[in-house]
């Protein structure tokens, strides 16, 4: 069984979905970065997403542009981030890491290759934010002959019939984007998540995550438990920027805050109470 | 940051002249570099150039099968792209996010309805000839084809359309396509400008909200266009991000339209983007390369035999081309804008110094480093200054139809200057970039050779760059 449907599985046997936190690769440098990492499952991150920069990240907002930034500034490439992930497994075996990013850059570095090596580094599946099933056939059988999961993003646009079309192109889980929008810009509400729900439940025995958009404790609790998981990116990116110097650098604060924050995130989720109301 | 990038900060500093050579400037043209998962039939190299330079006047295409036409289709070059929206297989596609995936099909669908109405064409008709101003003349350059002393040079006078440039027959197409489906806000990116201003036009016209992006280093140098934009009751939004040019536009634009799918329908400015936007832009300013064959036809009694237009993402190279495609004598040239020159490192070539990648929708060549990073571009001319070209031209490039060649800021003001002056055509610095190029080989082509350039624009917007980069203050 793959790292992921063996950490959905044992959480589900826990009756609780999981906290996805995610961090951008050498955001602001490796070193910080790595170890931010290496910190997360013991702050709370039952599965991880790291954001491979991109000059062009066009479906993502200015919290996540600007850590893309930072990213590339300090030197990240595919084999870095390669690199990281292979670091993070000599300590930790169990918490699932899935790359998120665009096509080109692992279009760059060959579909094959890229796959092998990841693997190989440890990585459990990924996330290409401008690949839709229609253009897949380029990565689909490179990343299963690798063992690599093809998570798929769905949306509220997303139709009963595309949804059923989607997600046969699925494996890990389903990442249900709560908003039409760009990362970390609005929020859906508990209202509109649980109407979405049984809609991608038909489609699918994959496990849900809920992604852009969620913030708060009370956000991540409510959606992890209307659903299998909550991902958490623009909130932790936009702590990690306020943490950081005049020059962009990291400071003595940025690997606590961000920590603390995970924390917080985390004994919301575990705690698993869906806020009435409130818009998750 | 910002500031150092404008002015004559984006003058190119002296370089020592580079051959035409193809050096690989750009790492990810390096062999090697090229993506393993590609098929090997998109590893043809560009075809052989003695093809053309032996008179032989078959396109480069040995293999057809290797380049995914198939048998139906075999005789012709112009019915790309295959249902993917792919040409030749590889090129173009729809790598977007899953948030779009329903609205690019909605459109594509939209648009092959409209396609085979009548109705819709007999209104885009009436409005190319009665708003746009349709057809427009081709014109015998007496002056400069004497100057020159070689080929007889002809001009395709887009720039005598509303809005001074060929933008306005795609912008025609597409509200009109926006109206049928329901669609009541425009969001579009825009270089120049001219673009931005065709579309504020005619959202000005049928009375719909109009947003236009445009990079923040572009409303800085054409101002003018701003201004005109905004007079036509279109916000437009400067970008800051990246050097706050095309490419960064076409990031918010299409992030403008994730967030607001609902109302909004992206006003696609070439002939790039996801399928269905590179096939249908091209269909609408094919009307330049039709009227330019009845109006050779009419003067001359014969196709022309050489075809010259400016690339940036390429609409009005594609439109002038198309029609060209499947007579091979007529010898097919895009001018990408070689910046400070092709391998100075500032350009905007992307055939010409790029590979093959994904970018805004589509995989085209780009300007990209060797771990799939999109390169700034430069160019002296807004509208070309962008890192990809339409996917289209991508394939046209691989399978010889068409020749890519650069000409350099220098060489476009040059360009610029001897249009005005022998012509008394005041061309857009992108079409003075075709010029450049058409006047470089028109002195070495024999006196009964038909040249055909495309005057995609007219050159006011650009008379302040210009005098800047001539040292004369206005």
């Amino acid at each position: 069984m793959s790292r992921i449907a063996a950490r959905f599985q044992s959480l589900a046997a826990q009756g609780r979905g999981a906290l996805i936190p995610y961090l951008e690769a050498y955001d602001p440098d490796l070193e910080t970065s790595l170890a931010l990492l290496k910190a997360m499952p013991d702050a709370g991150a039952d599965l991880i997403e790291i954001g491979m920069p991109f000059s062009d990240p066009s479906a993502d907002g200015p919290v996540i542009q600007a850590a893309a930034r930072r990213g590339l500034k300090a030197g990240a490439t595919l084999p870095g981030v390669l690199a990281m992930v292979a670091e993070f497994r000599k300590d930790n075996a169990e918490t699932p890491v899935i790359l998120m990013g665009y096509l080109n850059p692992i279009e760059a570095y060959g579909y094959d290759r890229f796959c092998t090596d990841a693997a190989k580094a440890g990585v459990d599946g990924l996330i290409i934010v401008d690949l839709p099933p229609e253009e897949a056939d380029v990565i689909e059988k490179p990343a299963e002959d690798a063992g690599l999961d093809i998570i798929r993003l769905v949306a509220p646009t997303t139709s009963d019939d595309r949804l059923r079309y989607v997600l046969s192109h699925a494996s890990g889980f389903v990442y249900y984007v709560s908003i039409t929008g760009i990362t970390g810009t609005r929020a859906a509400s508990t209202d509109d998540l649980k109407a979405a729900l049984p809609r991608i439940r038909a489609a699918t025995t994959l496990p849900v995550a809920i992604g852009f958009g969620i913030r708060s404790p009370q956000q991540a609790a409510t959606a992890a438990s209307i659903a299998d998981g909550a991902v958490v990116a623009s909130a932790l990116l936009a702590t990690l920027a306020d943490t950081l110097d005049a020059e962009g650098k990291a400071t003595a604060e940025t690997l606590p805050r961000v920590l603390e924050q995970i924390k917080a995130l985390a004994t919301a989720v575990q705690a698993g109470t869906v806020s009435a109301d409130q818009p998750a | 940051m910002q500031a150092a990038r404008q002015g004559f900060a984006r003058v190119c500093p002296p370089v020592p002249h580079a051959g035409k050579g193809r050096v690989l400037t750009y790492a990810g043209a390096v062999q090697g570099l090229v993506p393993s998962g590609k098929p090997e039939t998109c590893l043809v190299a560009k075809a052989a150039p003695t093809q053309r330079d032996t008179g032989a006047v078959e396109p480069a295409m040995a293999d057809p099968v290797e380049h995914g036409i198939t048998a139906t289709q075999a005789n012709s070059l112009r019915h790309g792209p295959d249902e993917r929206g792919h040409f030749g297989g590889w090129y173009g596609g729809r790598f977007v996010a899953e948030t779009l995936m329903p609205l690019v099909l909605e459109l594509e669908q939209a648009y092959n309805t409209a396609k085979a109405d009548p109705a819709f064409h007999k209104e885009l008709d009436f409005y190319l000839r009665d708003y746009v101003g349709r057809p427009s003349p081709l014109w015998f350059a007496r002056r400069m084809t004497e100057e020159l002393g070689g080929a007889k040079i002809y001009m395709k006078r887009e720039e005598l359309n509303h809005t001074g440039s060929h933008k306005l027959n795609n912008v025609m197409g597409q509200i009109l396509l926006a109206r049928r489906m329901g669609r009541t806000r425009i969001v579009a990116e825009t270089g120049a400008g001219q673009h931005g201003v065709a579309t504020a036009t005619v959202c000005a016209l049928f009375g719909m909200k109009c947003v236009i992006y445009m990079g923040a280093t572009d409303v800085e140098r054409q101002s003018p266009n701003v201004f005109r934009m905004r007079l036509l009751g279109a916000e437009v939004v400067p970008v800051t991000a990246g050097a706050g040019t095309l490419k960064d536009a076409m990031n918010e634009a299409m992030r403008d339209w994730v967030a607001n799918v609902a109302d909004t329908y992206f006003l696609v400015g070439t002939v790039a983007g996801p399928h269905p936007y590179p096939a249908m832009v091209r269909d609408f300013q094919s009307v330049i390369g039709e009227e330019t064959k009845e109006q050779m036809h009419a003067a001359e009694g014969r196709l022309p035999d050489v075809v010259v237009a400016a690339i940036g993402g390429g609409s009005n190279a594609m439109g002038i081309f198309h029609p060209f495609l499947d007579d091979p004598s007529v010898r097919l040239i895009g001018v990408e804008a070689a910046g400070c020159g092709l391998d100075s490192g500032k350009t905007a070539a992307s055939i010409e110094r790029g590979s093959p990648g994904v970018l805004h929708g589509n995989r085209t060549y780009l300007l990209q480093n060797a771990d799939g990073q999109i390169d700034e571009a430069h160019s002296i001319s807004a509208g070309l200054d962008y890192p990809g070209v339409g996917p289209e031209h991508s394939w046209l490039n691989d399978i010889g139809r068409a020749e890519y060649v650069g000409a350099t800021d220098t060489e476009a003001l040059d360009a610029f200057q001897l249009c005005t002056r022998t012509e008394g055509i005041i061309p857009a610095l992108e079409s003075a970039h075709a010029i450049a190029y058409a006047t470089k080989i028109a002195q070495t082509l024999p006196k009964d050779t038909l040249l055909v350039v495309n005057i995609s624009g007219r050159g006011d917007k650009d008379i302040f760059t210009v005098a800047e980069h001539l040292g004369v203050k206005l």
